[in-house]
C-alpha cells in the first residue's frame, strides 16, 4: 500500500483547511471579536501538521489504487474534523472537545444535527457561526475534489479518491479529465451558491446570514444561526431557501449538460424526474394532512414543501415543528429521510438513484420467482447495469440497514431513557445526514442531552453516512493494514 | 486537444497510455465493459460503452468535436467504417489502424482518399519498417520518413577523422556522385541550414535527406556503414516477416524464414520468390546451426510467443551473431528482455504509440496552417515540413537557383507523384508536388512563406 502518497494527501488536506480557515478568521476580525485568535491558534497547529507532512512525501510514487483512495478519505476526514473543531474549544464557546468535534463532523458531513441550544447558537459570535456553516459548504463538494480541482496531478489513478468521496453507487467524469471534471463541479457549486447569495440579499436578510444560509443549504447541511431555524424569515426567504435545497439535492452532471446546451438529455433523467416527482407527491400528501394547521393555502404549501424539500436533500432546516404534525406527515418525513437527495449531489441518505435500482432488482428477481427460466437485465438511464453494480447496490444496502440497527442497538443501551421512535429518528437523521430527528431529537430540541458514548456513535454515523460506508469499512478492516512485504 | 480512440486493445490502450501522458483529453469507446473499466480506472480517460459504428456513440464520445480520432479496433473494415462517421460528424483528423496485407496494396491509397483518413496504420508494416532500419543503418541514427517513406531524413554524427571533416557541401558533393542533401548541421549547441560554402567538421551532427536507397549509399561511401548485413534469418514467418522479407530483398538481402506452418511455408514461398523458406520448429538448436545460425549477419525472431523470441534471441545471440532483434508485445516481457541484455527489441503497440503521438503533435504544432507532416529535428531546434503544393503557389514554376529564399530554409526534397526528387538548381516547383522545407524558423504556415 502506498503509505506516503495517503500521508501527502492528508497533508495537502490539512494545509487547505488552513488557508480555509482564515476566511472565518476575517470574519470574527471584521465583527472584532476575540475567537479569532482562537482560529490564529487552529491555523498555526494545521500548518504545524500539514506542511511536513506535505513536504516529507512531495516526491513520491503518486500511483494509488482504491484501496488508498478509501483510506486518504477516511484520513482525511477525520483529521479534519478534528483541527476543525479546535476554534470551537479554545474560544471556549464550546468547552467540551467531544461536543466540538460532534459539531464539527455534523458541519463537514452535512449533516446540521448540533448539541447547541437555541439560546446558544443566538449566543455565538460571528466568526464560528460562520466557520459551523462553512464547514457545510466545503463538507458538500468535497475537501478531495477540492484539492483535485487545485493541485494538478498526472495520475489517473485520482479517480479512486474522487469515487470515495462523491456520493451516489457510480461516478461519472463529465470531461476526460479528472482534474477539469472537479474544477466544472466546483465551478457550478460556486456559482449557484454565489446566485442564492445573491437572492437571499434581495429579499433583504443581511449579508453575514445571507452567508450562512447558503452555505447550509449548498451544502445541505443545515446549520443556521437563530433558534427557530428558518421560520421567523419572511416567505420570500423561505421560498427562496426551499427552492435551492431542491437545486442542490440534483446531480450535479444535470447542470453540467443544461449548461452545455442539453437540455433535452437532462430531462430525460430518471433519477431527476423520480426525485422530483417523490418532492411533489410527498408535498400534496402532506398539504392534505396538515390542512387548517395554518391559516392559509400559500402557508400550508410553503409550510409542506420547505420541509419535504429539506429533509429529503438532507438539509434540516426548518420551518414549522413538525414534530406536531399528524402521525402520517411524520411517517412521510422519516421515509424520507433514507430516500435522500440524488447521486451525484451534496446530499446524503440511501440517494434515489440507488432506491430505482433496488427497485428493479427486486422486480426482476419476483419474475425470476414465477418464470425461473426468465433471463433479464437492469436497466437505468436507458442502460444495461453491470452485474456488479447490481451486487454493489444490494450489498450497500444491506449494510446501510446491519450498521443502522447496530447504532440503534448502541444508542439504547447508552441512553435508555429516550423512546424508540426518538433513538430510531436520531440515528437516521445522523447516518443521512439530516440533522435534527423527532421526538426528543427533533427540530424544537437538540442532541446536548445523548451521553458521550451515544455522540461517538452519531458523530461515526455521520462520517459513515456523508463517505457512504465502503471508506470506513475499509479503513477499520485489519486486513487492509497487513501486507506481506512493506513497500 | 480532444482525441477520441475506438477499441481498446493491446494497440489502443498503449496509444491511450502515451496520449494521456502527454495530456490530451481522450475518450475511449469499446463494447468489452471489462477492458473500459480497467482503462479508466488506470488512465485519466472517459470510457463510453457501445458500438463504435453507432453514430449516437460516437457523438457521446465527442467525435463531433475531436481533433483526432483514431480507430483500432479488432477489424479492419470496423475501422475504416468508424473513421469515415467519425468524419462526417466532424472530427478534423481521423487515423484507421489497417492491417489486412490486401488492403495494404494498390488500393490504399485510394481507400484513404475516399474515406477521408488522414493516415492509416499497419502495426506490422511499421514494426517490419523499424527493424528494416535496424538492420540498414547501424545504431544512433534517427530515421525520419517522409512523404510515405519515399524521403527520408537520417541525423547522424560525424565521428573523428570522418571523410567528411573539413569538406566545404560544394567539395562534398563533387567528390560524391550520390544525390543527397546535407539539409542541416548542429554544432555546439547551435543549429544551422548550411549553404554551399559551408565547411564540415567531425563531431557535428548532421541531417541527411534523400531517398532511402541513396541514403544507404551514402552512409556507405562515406564511411559510416563499414559492414553491411548481408543475410538475415528471421523466425516465424508472421505478417511483419513478410514486410521484413520485401523490404530486405528490395535493398539485396538474403533472407531466410525458417517457419514451422507448412501451409504458412507454401503461402511465403509464393510471397518471397526470392528468400529461403524453411520448413522447420526454430525452438530446435539442431535445426538453427543446420541452417548455419553462427554465420548469418542478423537474426530476428518475430514469432508470437514473446517468451519463445527471447529464449531463441538469447541462443542466437550466445553463437555470436552480430545483429539480434526480439520483438516483444508484453511490456513486463520487454523490461525483462532488456535485462537479459537483448539490446534490439521491437514492440509493435509502441510503434504505433509513438507514430500517433506524433501526429497528435504535429496536429498541435500546425494548427491552422497548410503543412501536412511536420517533424523536429536536432533535439527540436529544427523542423522539417512537408507541403502540398497548391495551383496559383508562388513559388510554382521559377527553378530553384532563382528563388529569393528567407534565410535558414532549404528545400530538402519535391516528391511528385511517387517519385522523389533531390532537388537541384534547375529544378522547378509545380501544382500537386509534395515539398519538404527545413527550417530554423519555427512559423512557417504556407508554403508560401519561405519567399522572401
Amino acid at each position: 500500500m502506498n503509505k506516503k502518497m495517503i500521508f501527502r494527501t492528508v497533508g495537502e488536506i490539512t494545509l487547505l483547511e488552513a488557508f480555509l480557515m482564515l476566511i472565518p478568521m476575517v470574519v470574527s476580525i471584521i465583527y472584532g471579536e476575540s475567537c479569532f485568535l482562537s482560529f490564529l491558534i487552529t491555523i498555526g497547529i494545521a500548518v504545524a501538521i500539514g506542511l511536513p507532512l506535505t513536504l516529507c512525501f512531495r516526491k513520491v510514487n503518486s500511483a494509488i489504487y482504491a484501496k488508498e483512495g478509501f483510506i486518504t478519505v477516511s484520513f482525511a476526514w477525520i483529521l479534519l474534523s478534528l483541527i476543525g473543531a479546535l476554534p470551537f474549544l479554545l474560544s471556549g464557546e464550546i468547552p467540551n472537545y467531544l461536543d466540538a468535534v460532534f459539531e464539527t463532523v455534523s458541519g463537514f458531513t452535512t449533516t446540521g444535527a448540533t448539541i447547541l441550544s437555541g439560546e446558544a447558537i443566538e449566543g455565538m459570535s460571528h466568526g464560528l457561526l460562520f466557520w459551523r456553516s462553512f464547514t457545510h459548504w466545503i463538507g458538500g463538494m468535497g475537501v478531495l475534489v477540492l484539492i483535485m480541482a487545485i493541485i494538478p496531478s498526472n495520475s489517473g489513478h485520482a479517480i479512486h479518491i474522487m469515487r470515495a468521496e462523491m456520493p451516489g453507487p457510480s461516478v461519472g467524469k463529465i470531461v476526460p479529465k479528472i482534474r477539469e471534471t472537479a474544477k466544472i463541479l466546483y465551478l457550478i457549486y460556486i456559482g449557484m451558491t454565489i446566485l442564492e447569495v445573491v437572492m437571499l440579499l434581495f429579499g433583504g436578510m443581511n449579508l453575514f446570514e445571507s452567508l450562512v444560509h447558503t452555505f447550509g443549504t449548498a451544502g445541505t447541511g443545515g446549520f443556521g444561526v437563530r433558534a427557530d431555524s428558518i421560520a421567523s424569515y419572511t416567505p420570500y426567504l423561505q421560498w427562496v431557501i426551499g427552492v435551492f435545497m431542491v437545486l442542490f439535492g440534483i446531480n450535479f452532471n444535470i447542470f453540467f449538460m443544461i449548461i452545455i446546451g442539453k437540455i433535452g438529455t437532462a430531462f430525460k433523467s430518471h433519477e431527476l424526474l423520480w426525485y422530483i416527482g417523490i418532492i411533489l407527491t410527498s408535498t400534496a400528501v402532506i398539504c392534505i394532512n396538515i390542512w387548517g394547521t395554518y391559516e392559509t393555502f400559500g402557508e400550508t404549501l410553503r409550510t409542506s414543501f420547505f420541509q419535504v424539500g429539506s429533509i429529503i436533500t438532507t438539509t434540516g432546516y426548518t420551518t414549522a415543528n413538525y414534530d406536531t404534525w399528524p402521525v402520517l406527515s411524520r411517517i412521510i418525513l422519516l421515509g424520507l429521510m433514507f430516500v435522500g437527495a440524488c447521486a451525484g449531489s451534496t446530499g446524503g441518505g440511501l440517494k434515489v438513484s440507488r432506491l430505482i435500482l433496488l427497485y428493479k432488482i427486486v422486480k426482476n428477481d419476483i419474475t425470476r420467482a414465477l418464470h425461473p427460466r426468465s433471463v433479464n437485465t437492469v436497466k437505468f438511464e436507458g442502460r444495461t447495469v453491470e452485474k456488479e453494480t447490481v451486487n454493489y447496490v444490494t450489498a450497500y444496502f444491506i449494510l446501510y440497514i446491519f450498521l443502522f440497527a447496530v447504532m440503534v442497538l448502541l444508542l439504547a443501551i447508552f441512553d435508555g431513557w429516550a423512546d424508540i421512535a426518538s433513538l430510531f429518528s436520531a440515528v437516521a437523521a445522523c447516518f443521512n445526514n439530516i440533522g435534527p430527528g423527532l421526538g426528543a431529537f427533533g427540530p424544537a430540541s437538540n442532541y446536548a442531552a445523548l451521553t458521550w458514548m451515544s455522540k461517538i456513535v452519531l458523530v461515526f454515523a455521520m462520517l459513515l453516512g456523508r463517505l457512504e460506508i465502503y471508506p470506513f469499512i475499509v479503513m477499520l478492516r485489519p486486513s487492509t493494514w497487513s501486507s506481506v512485504r512493506e513497500s | 486537444m480532444n482525441i477520441t480512440i475506438a477499441g481498446c486493445g493491446k494497440v489502443g490502450t498503449s496509444v491511450v497510455s502515451s496520449l494521456v501522458t502527454e495530456g490530451h483529453d481522450v475518450t475511449v469507446i469499446d463494447n468489452n465493459r471489462k477492458i473500459l473499466a480497467e482503462v479508466t480506472d488506470v488512465y485519466d480517460v472517459i470510457g463510453v460503452f457501445g458500438n463504435s459504428v453507432d453514430s449516437g456513440i460516437l457523438m457521446e464520445a465527442g467525435a463531433d468535436k475531436a481533433d483526432l480520432f483514431v480507430a483500432t479496433t479488432q477489424s479492419d473494415e470496423l475501422n475504416m467504417l468508424t473513421c469515415f462517421l467519425a468524419k462526417k460528424l466532424g472530427s478534423k483528423h481521423t487515423i484507421a489502424r489497417i492491417r489486412n496485407i490486401e488492403y495494404n496494396q494498390s488500393s490504399l491509397e485510394f481507400v484513404r482518399q475516399q474515406l477521408d483518413l488522414s493516415s492509416s496504420i499497419n502495426p506490422e508494416y511499421l514494426a517490419a519498417h523499424e527493424i528494416s532500419n535496424i538492420i540498414k543503418f547501424p545504431a544512433a541514427a534517427k530515421i525520419e520518413s517522409f512523404s510515405r517513406r519515399a524521403f527520408e531524413i537520417v541525423e547522424i554524427t560525424l565521428r573523428q577523422n570522418s571523410m567528411l571533416h573539413g569538406l566545404s557541401l560544394k567539395e562534398m558533393r563533387a567528390k560524391f556522385k550520390t544525390k543527397c542533401l546535407i539539409c542541416s548541421v548542429q554544432r555546439n549547441d547551435e543549429v544551422t541550414i548550411p549553404d554551399g560554402n559551408f565547411l564540415l567538421n567531425s563531431g557535428d551532427k548532421i541531417g541527411i535527406a534523400a531517398t532511402p536507397a541513396n541514403i544507404q549509399e551514402f552512409l556507405t561511401e562515406i564511411g559510416y556503414i563499414q559492414k553491411r548485413i548481408k543475410s538475415v534469418m528471421i523466425l516465424g514467418g508472421s505478417k511483419t516477416a513478410i514486410y521484413l522479407a520485401k523490404m530486405l530483398e528490395a535493398s539485396g538481402v538474403s533472407v531466410k524464414i525458417i517457419e514451422q506452418n507448412l501451409e504458412v511455408c507454401h503461402q511465403l514461398s509464393e510471397e518471397l520468390p526470392k528468400s529461403v523458406i524453411i520448413h522447420g520448429d526454430g525452438a530446435h538448436q539442431e535445426l538453427l546451426d543446420e541452417e548455419g545460425i553462427a554465420s548469418t549477419d542478423a537474426f530476428i525472431s518475430l514469432t508470437g510467443m514473446d517468451e519463445e523470441n527471447i529464449l531463441i534471441s538469447y541462443y542466437a545471440a550466445s553463437r555470436g551473431v552480430p545483429k539480434v532483434i526480439t520483438k516483444v508485445s508484453k511490456d513486463e516481457l520487454f523490461v525483462m528482455a532488456e535485462k537479459l541484455g537483448l539490446d534490439s527489441i521491437i514492440t509493435p503497440k509502441k510503434i504505433v504509440a509513438d507514430l500517433i503521438v506524433r501526429y497528435a503533435r504535429a496536429i498541435e504544432n500546425t494548427k491552422g496552417s497548410n503543412v501536412e507532416t511536420l517533424y523536429k529535428l536536432m533535439d527540436d531546434k529544427c523542423e522539417a515540413l512537408e507541403f502540398k503544393v497548391q495551383s496559383g503557389a508562388k513559388v510554382t514554376g521559377i527553378p530553384l537557383k532563382y528563388m529569393k529564399l528567407k534565410p535558414m530554409i532549404l528545400i530538402a526534397g519535391i516528391i511528385r507523384g511517387n517519385q522523389p526528387i533531390t532537388p537541384t538548381g534547375d529544378d522547378i516547383i509545380s501544382p500537386g508536388d509534395r515539398v519538404i522545407i527545413f527550417s530554423t524558423d519555427l512559423h512557417l504556415n504556407n508554403l508560401d512563406d519561405i519567399l522572401r
